[in-house]
């Protein structure tokens, strides 16, 4: 049995072709972080301000995403919206994807945030005169997402592993790196077990990397 | 009894104010007048709507009924030919700016250092220059002792040291009455002193109306014009202190005041 043997010499050949996966993996999950942090916060603006028929469109939008999977969404986004017209790259539709979905749980996490702050943080602003919008962007959102960002630092570790999803949707990241390699030479375990590692590598050291950032706040505290 | 003073004079004016919470009525038909100048303590048991009455003073809480004037200017209405009509929080702002509030628990800005805490309500409510902002900043944080504390973030300073932040920038907007809310009773024993000497400081030297709630009965009467006895919503006893605290009529505040001496 062939599929057992592990060849060094193999697995390194192959480790520049994956390399470009990884490029395209890493800058997915970043453009997808900026998004749904952007289009969250956007959410919770619209949630917060409630405006007739907005908030709650809005609304029941973002709970419409959460209780869909993220691949039908891939789908609908890569199949659907070209024939309304809609046409952009196989990788920008991955990165709106991934910005989509996410951004329906970063709102989650900024509300919470918003919330959990002191109402005598409110009531300070308020009594000090600082205008409205200065109250949310001097005082109330930087403290918010300051006691959110391992929470967000959460959400860009999860969408890196859903990046995953985007090889559906012929996006060249790192899964599917692999898989062309694998269909070309036949041989599977060494680029699955490269692209498992690197998923795995990454996904741990950021959780661990986080979770420093979370003792070091609480020391700080 | 000491007198309200001339209605033209008072600085705070409430007539008829009511506030229920959950069918509780927390303040009952509270008149109260604050004059220029004048030093106003409040004292009795918890729950008795001290701290509201001075959370409606400044808008944080709006009564169910009853005016509250603040410098000749409705808090909650706005004056038309037609007689007063109900306004909103826009015009509440704008009349609140006279007003200063200290808080029980401090409410600085976690995030700021002292003196950015300070300089907030001057750069963003008066839209000075940063310059003219920083250096009033400092004038006031070293008016309530903290010249070697401007840098620090609220965290790294004692609790005493926070509420004098906290004095400080609401000195900031020069209101033309102080509200302080238990500015003492979040603090350790041994930081009590350094809070009580500043608010000391300021009753005598400045011209601002004050409206102090405390449980400290000796500050009480070393500051206080007059002090108001709260109990169940209502102003039960009012006058000098020498005669409120040393003398009282009411009995309500002869067993509050016995209760705090056997504490």
């Amino acid at each position: 049995m062939s599929g057992f043997h592990w060849d060094w010499a193999f697995a390194w050949s192959i480790v520049p072709a994956l390399a470009q996966g990884v490029v395209v993996t890493v800058i997915a999950t970043a453009g997808g972080s900026a998004l749904a942090f952007v289009l969250g916060l956007i959410w919770t603006f619209v949630r917060v301000a409630q405006i007739r028929i907005v908030t709650p469109a809005v609304w029941f939008f973002v709970q419409f995403i959460r209780g869909t999977p993220l691949l039908i969404q891939l789908y609908f986004l890569f199949y659907v919206l070209p024939t309304w017209g809609l046409s952009v790259s196989a990788f920008a539709t991955g990165v709106i994807g991934l910005g989509l979905f996410f951004s329906a749980y970063t709102a989650e996490i900024y509300r919470a945030g918003i919330e959990d702050l002191p109402p005598g943080q409110w009531e300070a602003a308020l009594t000090l005169g600082l205008p409205v919008r200065r109250a949310w962007t001097g005082i109330i959102l930087p403290q918010a997402i300051h006691a959110v960002l391992p929470m967000l630092g959460n959400i860009v570790v999860s969408m890196f592993k859903q990046t995953a999803l985007l090889s559906t949707i012929t996006v060249l990241e790192l899964l599917a790196s692999g898989m062309a390699i694998g269909q070309m030479t036949y041989r599977f375990v060494e680029p699955l077990t490269l692209v498992g590692a690197f998923y795995f590598v990454v996904s741990y050291l950021s959780a661990r990397a986080l979770r420093s950032l979370e003792t070091r706040d609480e020391v700080r505290a | 009894m000491k007198s309200v003073p001339d209605t033209n004079a008072a600085l705070l004016q409430m007539r008829g104010v009511s506030k229920s919470y959950g069918g509780r009525k927390i303040l009952d038909r509270i008149d109260l007048d604050v004059a220029a100048r004048e030093k106003v303590a409040i004292i009795g048991p918890s729950g008795s709507g001290k701290t509201t009455i001075l959370r409606v003073a400044i808008g944080l809480v709006r009564p169910d009924e009853g005016t509250i004037r603040i410098d000749g200017a409705y808090l909650w209405h706005a004056e038309t030919q037609a007689g007063l009509k109900p306004a909103g929080e826009r015009h509440a702002r704008k009349v609140r700016r006279a007003v200063g509030i200290v808080f029980q628990q401090f409410n600085l800005f976690p995030h700021m250092t002292a003196i950015e805490n300070v300089r907030e309500p001057l750069v963003h409510a008066l839209g000075l220059a940063r310059g003219e902002s920083d250096a009033r900043a400092a004038d006031l944080l070293t008016q309530v002792g903290l010249t070697d504390h401007l840098a620090k973030y609220p965290a790294q300073l004692s609790g005493g040291q926070q509420q004098r932040v906290a004095i400080a920038r609401s000195l900031a907007l020069r209101p033309k009455i102080m509200l302080f809310d238990e500015v003492t009773s979040a603090l350790d024993p041994e930081l009590v002193g350094e809070v009580l000497r500043v608010v000391r400081e300021l009753a005598h030297a400045s011209d601002m109306s004050m409206l102090i709630v405390t449980h400290e009965m000796a500050f009480a009467a070393d500051i206080a014009d007059r002090v108001l006895m709260f109990d169940q919503g209502q102003i039960v006893e009012e006058g000098a202190p020498a005669q409120v605290l040393k003398a009282p009529q009411n009995p309500r505040t002869q067993k509050f005041l016995r209760a705090l001496l056997e504490r």
